[in-house]
């Protein structure tokens, strides 16, 4: 086993009396394709947000590949190669699909700093390319507000990749999907070479059994489990902690954005 | 230290008497602000209505009955101009608050260049009062009774708005709705009465507080852009919808306007700024302002 | 009001043979306008020229303005202290050392992003209307300075006994050179600005003014480049001031003055935010009615300035550009469905 990549330790985040997320320790080696699951309200989204550093700590270290990065604002820590998708779309909306891939793009290949136009040729090469890979090299044109829902969520996927990652946050991406958009979504994610190491929120568990090697289910804020597929489906403990609210809710949960807590 | 404040303190004093006007401008735009997402840039063109409206009312003498006429006209203008104001802001109300801002501006540069057309391009001056209009010996030295008494209406006036807010059910939905704006709506009352209620009486204020500063500003044009700028600096200062950082901030402004420039006249616009930089360096949402807006 | 840059951005970079036509076509307006109005004072009497000649100087600092509004989404209504700024630098140089016009502009551009540069730090952490009411306070305080500084300003009496500028040793005394030498710093000060907006910079402003916290996800860090907006902007509306203070040769505190702001947001409001050349025909209506039409009415311009100001915000969201901005989208949408069968 390598080092791992992401390794979060007693990470907390209280609003009031509230434990959104509790003393949450957890490593994710590099290369891993390791899901986050539990139930509306586990805090998924919140821990994402702080191994992002979009919210702080209340408590804990964050480190990304050895580095204590629990201190840094999120861009710095972006740059460090994290990067995400959100929940709810977060694009550029007046502006085109090319456009908003180029922003992340030439932040890594373009001249990002230059005052004056420039070809940027290397960037919009990779841009070029992510369209294709997830499926939007057809739109390249729009603008965003032109674009459905589904096409929205695979553009989300193209921008976080421009960034070229070394941790990719998916959350919850196949979220108003069509099953063959989400079919695809597959495909791209495990074409992603192993340097970049990928952990993913979803509800659909087709998507999270199709692509994750290991889970982590989360409940009220603390880790219930981590393990392979196959030992978070045959837990009694999972099964147990769910009894509360029906087991189905861990495993037939697909409710819609609409129906989403702070999740 | 004695000796300074003696030497000092009629500028002190001076203080304190527009720190009670701008209290009076600021928290009506501060409420506006914090419940309505309006920023009224038309406060200080209403501000000087008040002080016009009082110049046309005691230029023939100084009399308490054209006073108080004046005060009570002031209020009616005031929240005619604020329902005039919310009707006009309605339409705008789902796009950016810059549109909504930039609304009032275009509205007070109207209201502006109306007042100069009626009333010339000099400065008008206008006199407080009968039993206000002289000095009186305050602490050893003469000080103009009027300022002193509008010192004593500034403090009511606080007591009198922080009660209300703090302690009413009225008060209760004001405060609800700084902190949350959906609030309002959620409880299931009428956004627009209370907009039309909140701008009503933000207005109100502002009108008012004309009439109430006429005896030491008088009128003259550019007046409301000076006044509009202290009164947001106050706001900014103090944090958007809070009373008592509206307070705290007009007590700071009126001493950095008046001592300030007494004691280092050349700078105090650097003093202005300066305050203004260090209260936004250490608290960037004002002393008391929310701890997290709505939406960020 | 981003439909025209947006689309001409987007296809900007592919290369093709097409392309470089339609760069090519996009331009012949600009080279028209170019030489109408270089030929202006061989057809323009004086006065018209010299009207011309302010339109000019108000749009670049209209157009200054449009950088930080249109561009990277921070209204300021402050915008006056850098224009004030640049005027006052540029008239006090050319009283007390040289009039040369070259040396007038780079001082008074250096002077406003000085001054912006000190402002800016504080203003640019601040979003929204905390903005909006920082650079408004920003502006009063440089406005009572200049009254107050009156040593060096002149005070509210304002600058007087300006020279005439000079190029190359040479005096330019007649009203066509000044314009000419106005014009040609509107080219430049122009062209610098359009450079901006469509380089990598420009479009990471518009990433911000459209989601400023998936920018911080992407790696910018957005105050760097909003600071950096601010002060170009700063430095080009103290061009814009440097222009002023050489063409009339008298700078009185109002320029830096809260009404100088208000109008030029007026003429980037009514030109269209964001466009760059809209504000540029807003500010031609600014200075038609004050100085051209204020006159005739009886020095109430600013009357007519306020009622167009609140009819804009209701009728004209977009501004001019919005305006052509609709034939754009038209032509697009055209365009989507032949795409799609």
């Amino acid at each position: 086993m390598t080092a791992p990549l992401l390794s979060l330790s007693g990470v907390s985040r209280h609003f009031g009396a509230l434990k959104a997320v509790d003393d949450v320790t957890l490593d994710v080696p590099t290369g891993a394709r390791h899901a986050l699951i539990g139930p509306n309200g586990a805090g998924k989204s919140t821990l994402f947000k702080l191994v992002t550093g979009s919210m702080p700590v209340s408590a804990g270290t964050v480190t990304l590949g050895g580095t204590d990065v629990t201190g840094l604002p999120e861009h710095v820590r972006a740059r460090l190669g994290i990067s995400q998708t959100l929940q709810h779309s977060s694009l550029f909306t007046t502006q085109t699909v090319e456009q908003n891939v180029l922003l992340a793009a030439q932040r890594r290949h373009g001249s990002r700093a230059s005052l004056v136009p420039r070809r940027q040729a290397a960037a919009r090469e990779r841009v070029d390319g992510l369209l294709a890979d997830v499926g939007l090299d057809h739109r390249r044109g729009s603008p965003v507000a032109d674009l459905s829902h589904g096409e929205r969520r695979q553009l989300e996927v193209a921008v976080a990749l421009a960034c070229e990652p070394r941790l990719l946050l998916l959350d919850e991406p196949a979220a108003g999907m069509s099953p063959a958009e989400s079919a695809r979504l597959v495909e791209l994610v495990r074409a992603l070479p192993e340097t970049v190491t990928v952990v993913i929120v979803e509800h659909d568990l087709d998507v999270v059994f199709a692509l994750a090697r290991s889970v982590t289910v989360l409940h009220l804020g603390r880790v219930l489990l981590t393990g392979t597929p196959e030992q978070v489906r045959a837990s009694d403990a999972v099964q147990e902690a769910y009894l509360g609210t029906g087991r189905e809710s861990l495993f037939t949960d697909t409710a819609g954005p609409a129906a989403l807590g702070v999740g | 230290m004695i000796e300074w404040f003696d030497s000092n303190l009629v500028s002190i004093l001076n203080g304190f008497a527009i720190g009670s006007l701008l209290f009076i401008l600021a928290v009506g735009l501060s409420i506006v602000f914090g419940m309505m997402d309006v920023l009224n840039l038309a406060h200080g063109a209403l501000f000087l209505v008040g002080a016009y409206l009082a110049w046309s009312l005691l230029s023939d003498g100084a009399t308490w009955g054209g006073f108080l006429a004046a005060l009570g006209i002031a209020a009616l203008v005031g929240l005619l101009a604020g329902g005039v104001l919310s009707v006009m802001t309605e339409p705008l109300a789902r796009r950016p608050i810059l549109d909504q801002a930039l609304l009032t501006l275009g509205v007070s540069l109207v209201v502006a260049e109306v007042l100069s057309i009626v009333y010339g391009n000099d400065a008008l001056s206008v006199g407080a009062p009968p039993g206000l209009a002289e000095s009186v010996s305050f602490l050893g030295r003469s000080y103009p009774a009027y300022r002193l008494a509008l010192i004593g209406v500034g403090l009511v006036l606080a007591v009198v708005v922080y009660v209300v807010v703090e302690r009413t059910s009225v008060g209760a939905l004001v405060r609800a709705s700084v902190a949350d704006r959906e609030m309002v709506s959620a409880m299931g009352i009428d956004n627009r009465k209370v907009k039309v209620a909140v701008l009503g009486i933000g207005s109100m204020l502002a009108t008012v507080a004309g009439v109430l500063g006429a005896p030491v500003y008088g009128a003259r044009p550019g007046l409301d852009d000076t006044i509009l700028i202290l009164a947001l600096v106050v706001v900014v200062i103090g944090g958007l919808g809070s009373v008592k950082g509206a307070f705290i901030g007009a007590l700071v402004i009126g001493q950095v306007e008046s001592l300030g420039r007494a004691v280092l006249p050349d700078v105090a616009s650097f003093i202005l700024f300066g305050t203004l930089a260090l209260v936004l360096v250490l608290r960037p949402r004002g002393l008391f302002g929310p701890r997290k807006l709505a939406g960020t | 009001m981003e439909s025209i840059v947006a689309d001409t951005g987007a296809t900007g970079g592919r290369p093709g043979g097409g392309r470089r036509h339609a760069t090519l076509l996009r331009a012949v307006p600009a080279v028209v306008v170019l030489v109408l109005l270089a030929a202006a004072p061989f057809v323009l009497a004086p006065f018209a020229t010299t009207v011309l000649g302010r339109i000019l100087v108000f749009a670049l600092f209209a157009v200054s303005l449009d950088l930080l509004v249109g561009v990277t989404g921070l209204p300021s209504l402050g915008h006056a202290a850098y224009f004030g700024v640049g005027a006052y630098t540029a008239g006090i140089v050319a009283i007390d050392v040289t009039s040369e016009g070259v040396v007038l502009v780079l001082v008074a551009a250096l002077a406003g992003a000085v001054a912006a540069a000190a402002t800016g730090w504080l203003a640019v952490r601040s979003s929204g209307v905390f903005f909006l009411m920082l650079t408004l306070a920003v502006g009063e305080i440089v406005f009572q300075l200049t009254t107050t500084l009156d040593s060096v300003t002149g005070g509210s009496n304002g600058l007087y006994g300006i020279p005439a500028v000079r190029v190359g040793g040479t005096a330019l005394t007649l009203a066509g050179y000044v314009y000419w030498f106005v014009l040609a710093v509107f080219v430049l000060g122009f062209a610098a600005l359009w450079l901006v907006s469509r380089s990598p910079v420009g479009g990471v402003l518009r990433g911000i003014r459209d989601n400023e916290p998936r920018m911080r996800s992407l790696g910018y860090s957005p105050f760097r480049y909003k600071y950096v907006a601010f002060v170009i902007a700063g430095a080009l509306a103290g061009v814009a001031g440097g222009l002023f203070a050489l063409q009339v040769r008298l700078v009185t505190p109002s320029e830096a003055g809260f009404t100088t702001g208000a109008l030029a947001l007026l003429a980037v409001i009514l030109g269209g935010a964001g466009s760059l050349w809209g504000p540029v025909l807003g500010a031609a209506v600014v200075v038609l009615v004050r100085d051209a039409l204020g006159p005739t009415l009886e020095g109430h311009g600013p009357l007519v300035l306020g009622i167009v100001f609140v009819l804009a915000v209701y009728l004209l969201p977009r501004g001019f550009a919005g305006l052509a901005g609709i034939s754009a989208a038209v032509q697009r949408r055209r365009a989507a469905t032949r795409r799609t069968p």
